[in-house]
Order: structure tokens, then sequence, then C-alpha cells
């Protein structure tokens, strides 16, 4: 229970520094000298062998950004590399317009690829899970039949030779070179996004898409660039293949492929690198050591695909995560360091007032809010109160941007904030926690709390994609940033841990690490106490007081009434959508409506 | 050729609209959509032309084996690739593995069976006539499916308990109903109408593992745009889309018309994603 950061600590704490990330790229490193290293052992028939795992990672390294951090389902991808394919052959063979040399072939098919990879992407938007999974699938068979059906052009069913890349990549293993060299840089950039607040903002879209909101991640955004970059790789990966091949017919491109390509990064594991690298090189290898079951090899894969679903969900990165094994500290306390928030927040933003007027919001016929007064003003602790259903946590989705609202207005600064856009809550630096904490739990606490710090950033995506200057000072920025706000909150020395490791008091605090992320002008907490030991919520209010003092003006929805008036500034009572009182701490308990409709005596 | 586009295209339309309700059964009483359904369908020909034309049994006897088949798969799906997930519907884990089921299904079809099409038998030993029993017998399955549905929810006490468990599955197993069996029990259903859908179209679609992926896809294009879980829409849009395949089949040809269905299917998606006849969830925060 000491506060003091044990040796253990510090070195976990440490971990994250310049030692863990040569730890980190030390299996990179490895497969990096055993592939440049690879025609010194391996002959003939495994130069082919390895050459199709590197094109097969090129695609599978797109596609991990999509499926394995983003969580979107895109089955039928092979149409990516199928486009890619017949794109680079055709132009290369000159069916349509004069024979191009093969590596402008091959950057064109990136744009081609890049295009429909956020054509066959978008609709993930909109659709639901199960839907869009159909739709790419459909996507899929219709590129297939394009193929085979447009026969002056890809050649049909008889097809169309595959480009040769002239020297020094045109022997074995020349190309052999040339697809490693290509694998590797595939690696580096989409380490350097997973490693980037693109990365975080994928897991947060695909874990806990209301907080990667809140935080002022614009999904529609992220994803068309992820489908862009993923759907380029994988239309290279098509050149590289239809080269390989040597000669190309739509029998080539079967959902088999799909499916592989799926199960490399499950197996390898949501939101890793390593894992899915591990995981492709193995199903591309595997099938070399069980030739008699070629036949059965999609029946195999499917058996694989089922089996790692059901049995191993986190697939080998889990397998490999040998650091979060280790027990933790049990009886471990939270302890705020109020005093660090004065460096975190800053100086206090001269934001005005949050002030809603006569607010009200229907569902359906019921009337959730009707005809409320709010004003937050900076500095100050509001507390929202009332019984189940009065309207509480639906003021605070109203204020969030999660509902307009049907009459009335909200006013920051006496300006009326826009109705839509609820990303953009985070720009106008107004934060929230949820009533059920909304955490990625296979990131680290830290990577959690930097999710919140998601609009600091400056470096486009192209910069973290090639880990520029401006990258590398996000990344700086944000993680002390992360482990000031972490240490504000007493969590610093978990901010290694997985956070689905936390207690549920943890994830709490976790939550308003994240939202300070924000240095937000106003702080809405959604009942910060819920499930906390009377200890826990007496160092909360002495965290909500001092983020107060900072500055901030701060909305607590609340059940504990102890916690309410001993840190209120004023408190405004609901019930059944309606202003029931509003005044200062001891004005409401002396309020005796409050007290027959909700305090009791 | 209006005739031929007319009958092919209601017939073809009605294997889509019973695959779509088998969709359907299955997600009302799961909430978890099944790429089985598309098997279910291949299989019902694929039985049907083993039980019938290999192994010589009368139409009757294969028949209700290849039903009884399908309804064996249905509650293998449930078993397998849905109650384990579950616990976990917002990982979206079922679309995994209902699609790992689906192929291992397929690719065993396509081994023992055939990777080429193998001929369905005829039914009824009748003439062939303008308007043959491969145009009617679909017609006849889906008019059937839709009745007896109908009557199952409406009259039946178990068909009470279906809407129960469809409609708020927490309440039904506060009421004391069993979850767990009637939803092996709607899976089974679902079998028997993917089944039925398949032995049906048999004499148009033949015997074929390949029609797996097809229906799975045809079959869900009713679904999506006649909103999930609704029978009636699923119908309705299944005709129209058996009806302009058809007729996109005889005026552009038949890759152009798969392009045609896939371009519609994702603009009418995009721009009302709960179909059309479907209502819109409210967001939960």
């Amino acid at each position: 229970m000491d506060t003091q950061a044990t040796p253990l600590h510090a070195s976990r704490t440490n971990a994250l520094g310049a030692p863990s990330s040569f730890n980190a790229a030390l299996p990179f490193l490895a497969l990096l000298v055993v592939g440049i290293a690879f025609p010194l052992f391996g002959g003939g028939y495994w130069g082919v062998i390895a050459t199709r795992a590197c094109i097969y990672w090129v695609l599978a390294s797109g596609l991990n950004l999509v499926v394995g951090f983003g969580g979107q389902i895109a089955i039928g991808w092979v149409a990516l590399l199928t486009l890619g394919a017949y794109t680079t052959s055709v132009l290369v063979a000159g069916n349509v317009g004069p024979p191009l040399p093969p590596y402008l072939a091959l950057a064109i098919a990136a744009v081609v690829g890049a295009v429909f990879g956020l054509i066959v992407g978008l609709p993930a938007l909109r659709l639901r899970t199960f839907y869009f999974a159909i739709t790419t699938l459909g996507f899929a068979t219709i590129v297939t039949q394009v193929a085979l059906a447009w026969q002056s052009v890809t050649g049909g069913g008889v097809g169309v030779a595959g480009p040769v890349f002239p020297e020094p990549f045109s022997s074995q293993w020349g190309f052999y070179y040339f697809c490693f060299g290509l694998a590797a840089i595939c690696t580096w950039m989409t380490a350097n996004i997973a490693a980037s607040r693109f990365g975080r903002a994928l897991t947060a879209v695909r874990d806990a898409e209301v907080a990667a909101e809140a935080s002022g991640i614009l999904k529609s955004t992220l994803l068309a660039q992820v489908f862009l970059f993923s759907g380029a790789v994988a239309a290279i990966a098509g050149g590289l293949f239809a080269s390989l091949q040597s000669y190309i017919t739509p029998d080539a491109f079967t959902i088999d492929l799909s499916v592989l390509f799926f199960i490399a990064i499950l197996i390898g594991g949501r939101g890793s690198i390593l894992g899915p690298l591990l995981g492709t090189i193995l199903l591309t290898v595997l099938p070399e050591f069980a030739a008699p079951l070629v036949a059965w090899s999609t029946f195999l894969y499917a058996v694989l695909l089922l089996v790692i679903v059901l049995a191993i969900p986190g697939g080998i990165a889990e397998i490999l995560d040998f650091k979060n094994r280790r027990p933790l500290e049990t009886g471990r306390a939270i302890v705020p360091r109020p005093d660090v928030l004065g460096p975190l927040l800053g100086a206090a933003p001269d934001a005005g007032a949050l002030t809603l007027e006569q607010v009200s919001l229907n569902f359906g016929g019921v009337r959730a809010i009707d005809g409320l007064d709010l004003e937050i003003r900076p500095g100050e602790v509001h507390g929202l109160i009332g019984p189940n259903g009065s309207g509480k946590t639906t003021t605070l989705n109203v204020i969030s941007g999660y509902y307009a609202p049907k009459r009335g207005a909200i006013r920051l600064n006496g300006n009326a904030m826009p109705v839509d856009g609820l990303h953009r809550r985070a720009h106008l630096r107004i934060a929230r926690t949820f009533q059920t904490p909304r955490i990625v739990g296979s990131a680290s606490v830290l990577e959690n709390v930097m999710i919140g710090g998601t609009i600091d950033g400056k470096a486009t995506f192209v910069e973290s994609l090639l880990s520029l200057p401006r990258h590398r000072r996000d990344e700086a920025m944000l993680r002390d940033t992360a482990m000031l706000a972490l240490t504000a909150v007493g969590l610093e020395r978990l901010a290694a841990v997985r956070a689905d490791r936390l207690q549920h008091s943890e994830l709490r605090f976790t939550e308003i690490a994240r939202a300070l992320m924000l240095r937000p002008a106003f702080l809405l907490l959604d009942e910060p106490a819920a499930g906390l030991s009377a200890e826990e919520i007496a160092r909360l209010g002495a965290l909500i007081l001092a983020i107060a003092q900072a500055g901030t003006g701060v909305l607590v929805v609340e059940h504990h009434p102890d916690l309410i008036f001993d840190i209120c500034h004023r408190v405004t009572v609901l019930n059944l959508g309606k202003v029931l009182a509003a005044g200062t701490p001891a004005e409401i308990r002396a309020h005796r409506e409050v007290v027959n409709a909700y305090l009791g005596a | 050729m209006v005739e031929s586009i007319v009958s092919t295209g209601l017939a073809i339309g009605c294997i889509y609209a019973l695959i779509a309700i088998t969709y359907n059964v299955m997600f009302s009483a799961s909430r978890v959509f099944s790429f089985t359904a598309g098997t279910l369908g291949m299989l019902g020909g694929v039985l049907g032309s083993l039980f019938i034309l290999r192994m010589g049994m009368p139409v009757a006897v294969g028949f209700l084996l290849t039903l009884a088949g399908g309804a064996a798969i249905g509650i293998v799906t449930e078993i397998v690739a849905v109650r384990p997930v579950l616990k976990s519907l917002d990982q979206h884990l079922y679309v995994l593995s209902t699609l790992a089921l689906a192929l291992m299904i397929q690719q065993y079809t396509a081994i023992e069976w055939s990777t080429e099409p193998q001929p369905f038998p005829r039914l009824f030993d009748i003439e062939r006539g303008g308007f043959d029993q491969q145009f009617w017998l679909p017609m006849l399955a889906c008019a059937v499916t839709i009745v007896g549905l109908e009557l199952l929810y409406r009259r039946t006490l178990i068909g009470h308990a279906f809407l129960a468990i469809a409609e708020d599955n927490f309440a039904a197993r506060a009421l004391g109903l069993p979850e767990r069996r009637l939803r092996m029990a709607s899976f089974a259903l679902a079998g028997v109408i993917g089944a039925l859908a398949g032995f049906a179209g048999g004499q148009m679609l033949l015997a074929f593992f390949a029609n797996a992926p097809m229906l799975t896809f045809y079959g869900f294009v009713p679904v999506a745009l006649g909103g999930m879980g609704n029978n009636r829409g699923a119908v309705v849009a299944g005709l129209l889309l058996g009806l302009f395949q058809q007729a996109a089949n005889f005026l552009v040809g038949g890759i152009f018309a798969s392009v045609a269905v896939f371009t519609v299917f994702i603009i009418v998606l995009l721009a009302r994603p709960e179909g059309i006849a479907g209502a819109s969830l409210p967001r939960r925060v």
C-alpha cells in the first residue's frame, strides 16, 4: 500500500523507454537477418515459398491494420490482390495502350488498389459488421467474374502472362530480394502506424467507439486513410504475385486465399504486427509439409479458423505476451497527485461558461428532458443528481453531442454549440467519462490514456507511416503528457499493464486520465464513484476538486449524495426531466421536495 | 422472352427468398447472421441428388431425408459456431465462426461429392410443359413456407415462444422459457427451410458445391433490402431480385447482371442501411 514506486515498478515504467523498443524490435531484426541470409541455405523450391511468404505479407500487413487494428471484417480483400495482379500484368503486356515498364505498371496498380480499397472499405462506415463482410465477399466474386468475362483485356479463362521485372530483379533470388525488401518496408511502415496515434485510434474505434468519438477521433477519415494504404499494398502484392506465378488466370484468386490472409492475422492476434507476420509465414510454409493433404487445405484452414475463434481469440501475440503474465501486486491503492495537475492542464483556458437554456428532448413519446436550464462555470464543480430515469445521463449526452436537443440551445461562452459532429466536442475541449468505462482492453493503460490526446497530434498519416520527425515529436509529447495524466490520477505504476487486467476502480481513474489529456475546459463525469470504495471516493473527490481549481468546469452525475455535497459548488436536482431544485449544497439539503423525492429524511 | 424472364426470375427469386427466410429464422433466435444459410441451400440440392439419383431412393423418402439433413446441419451450426460466441456478440466472432463452418461443409462437399455440377432428378414424372415443375416447385415451396411460418408463429405455443425470444431474450428467459432449446429448434427449422430451398430449386441450380457462396450472397440481399428479421419484406425483395437478375441476364449478359445486382445492392444499402422496409435502431451510450 506504499505510495512510492518500488524498483520493480520503476523498471516496468522504464520498459517503455529506449531499452524496451529494442527488445520489441529484436524478433523483427532476427527475421530480417534470416530473410537476408535465406538464399545461403534455402534452395530452389524453397526460394519460391519464401518469395510467396514475402508477397503474402505485403498484403497481410495492410489488411492487418484493417482487421487486426480497426476490427473491420473485410473478408474479400483478395479482390484487391486480383485487381493488382491484373492491372500490372495487363499494363505490362500492353493489352490496353502501349506496354508499360513493370515498375510504372506496379505504381499504377498501387493507385488503382488504393482507390478500390477505399470503395470496398467505405461501406464499413455505414453498414453492420455482417453486411460489410458480405459486401466485401460479393466484391471479390464480382472482380473474378469480370476478369473471366473481359476477355479482350484479361484473356478471360485463358489468362495473361505476369510481368517480369528487369535486372537485377529478374533472377529467382533477385526477385526474392525485391519482394523481401518490400515486405520489410511494409513491416516497418505498419509498425510505425501501430505505434502512432492512428494505430491507437484504430483500436479505440474497434473496442470503444464512443470513447473514440469523445476523444475527437473521426472514424471516417481514419478508416479512409487505412483503406487507401491497405488497398495500395494489396495491389502491389498482386503485381508481385502475378510475376511469381508468371501466368495468371481467375482461378488463381479463390476465396481460399482471402481466408488464408484472415487466418494469418487472427492466428497472430488482433492489434499486433509480429503475430500476424509469424502467422503469415506459418500458413505459407505449412502446406509444404502436408503435401498429401493439399486437396484438403481449404478445409483445414477453415477448421483452423474455427479453432482460433473459439479457443484462442488472442492469437500468438497473447501467447508471446510474457510481460503481462507477471502477477500484479494485490491490494494496490490509487493515490492521485493533484499537484501535477498544474503542469498537465496548463494555464486555465478562458472558455466562459457552458450553458443549457430550456433544452428539451423526446425519445418517442417519452420526454427525457423538459425545459432544462443549467450553467457550468469554469473552476466550479456542478453536481447533477436525481432518481433513476430523471434525465441525468441524457443531459450529459446532449452536452457531448450524442443527441441533438429538440428545443432550446447549448451555448459555450455565449456562442451556440454546433449540434452535429460529436467528435468536434473534443476540439471545444469538452471531455467526458462513461458510466461503464470504455477502454481498449488489449492496449496498455498508457496507450489508453494517450488515445485521449489524439487530436493534439500534428503529424499526418503519411508522416507517421514513414516515422518522420513530426511523428516522433508527437509521440514523445503524447507519452509524456499521458504519464503526467496517469501520475495525476495515481496510476503511473500501472502504465505498461494491459488495461483489461485492471480493477474496476482503476478503469474509472484511467478514464479520467484519458479525459484530462484534452486539457478540458469542461469535464463531464458520468457516475465516477460507482463501484468505488469509501476511501477511493474520498480521493476521487479531492481529485475532482483539484481539477476544478485548475480552471476546468466539472459536471458530475452521481448517486452518492455525500460526494456531491462534499465537492460541489452548485447542485441541480432533476426529476422526470425537469429541474426540481438548483442551488448550493446547503440549499439543496434543506429543500423539502428534494428530501421527499430523492434524498429521504 | 418476357415469359421466360418472368417464370425463371420468379422461381429463382423464390429460392433467394427462402434462403433469406433461413437467415431470418436463425437471426431472430440468436441475433446472429450465419454464413451457413447458403450452404444449407446447396446441401438441399446435393443431398436430394445423392439420395434419389445416386442411392435410388423414392422421391418422398429422399425429400424427407434431405430435410432431416438440413435440420441436422442447422443444429450443428448452433452448437459449433453460434453458441460458443454468443457471450461476446459485440466482437462479431460469429461472422468468422459461421464462415469457417460454411467453408468446411462446402469443401467437404466439393471433395466427397464432386467439383462439377451434378444432375438433379425430376421429381414428378410429368411432361415438360411451358410452365414446368422446375419453375413452380420453388414457388410452391416458398408459399408453403410462408403460410407454415405464419401459422406456426401465430397459432402455436412454440411459435409464440419463438417470437418471445426474438423480441426480448432476457425477458423470455425470465419467464422460464427454455431459451437454449428454442434456439436449437429455430436453427433446426432454419436448416429445414434452407434444405427445402435447395431441393425445390435443384432442377434449376443442380447439385453443385459452388451454389453455397452464390446463395449465401444472393440470399442475403433480400434480408438486407427487406429489413432484417422481416420475412414478408424478404419475399418481396427476393422476388424483385430474381426478376431484376433475370432481366439483366437477358439484356446485358450473365456477368454484368451480377455486377448490376451488386451495384444496386450496395447503393440501396448505403442509402438505407436498415433496409427498405426495416426500422433503424437507436444507438446506446
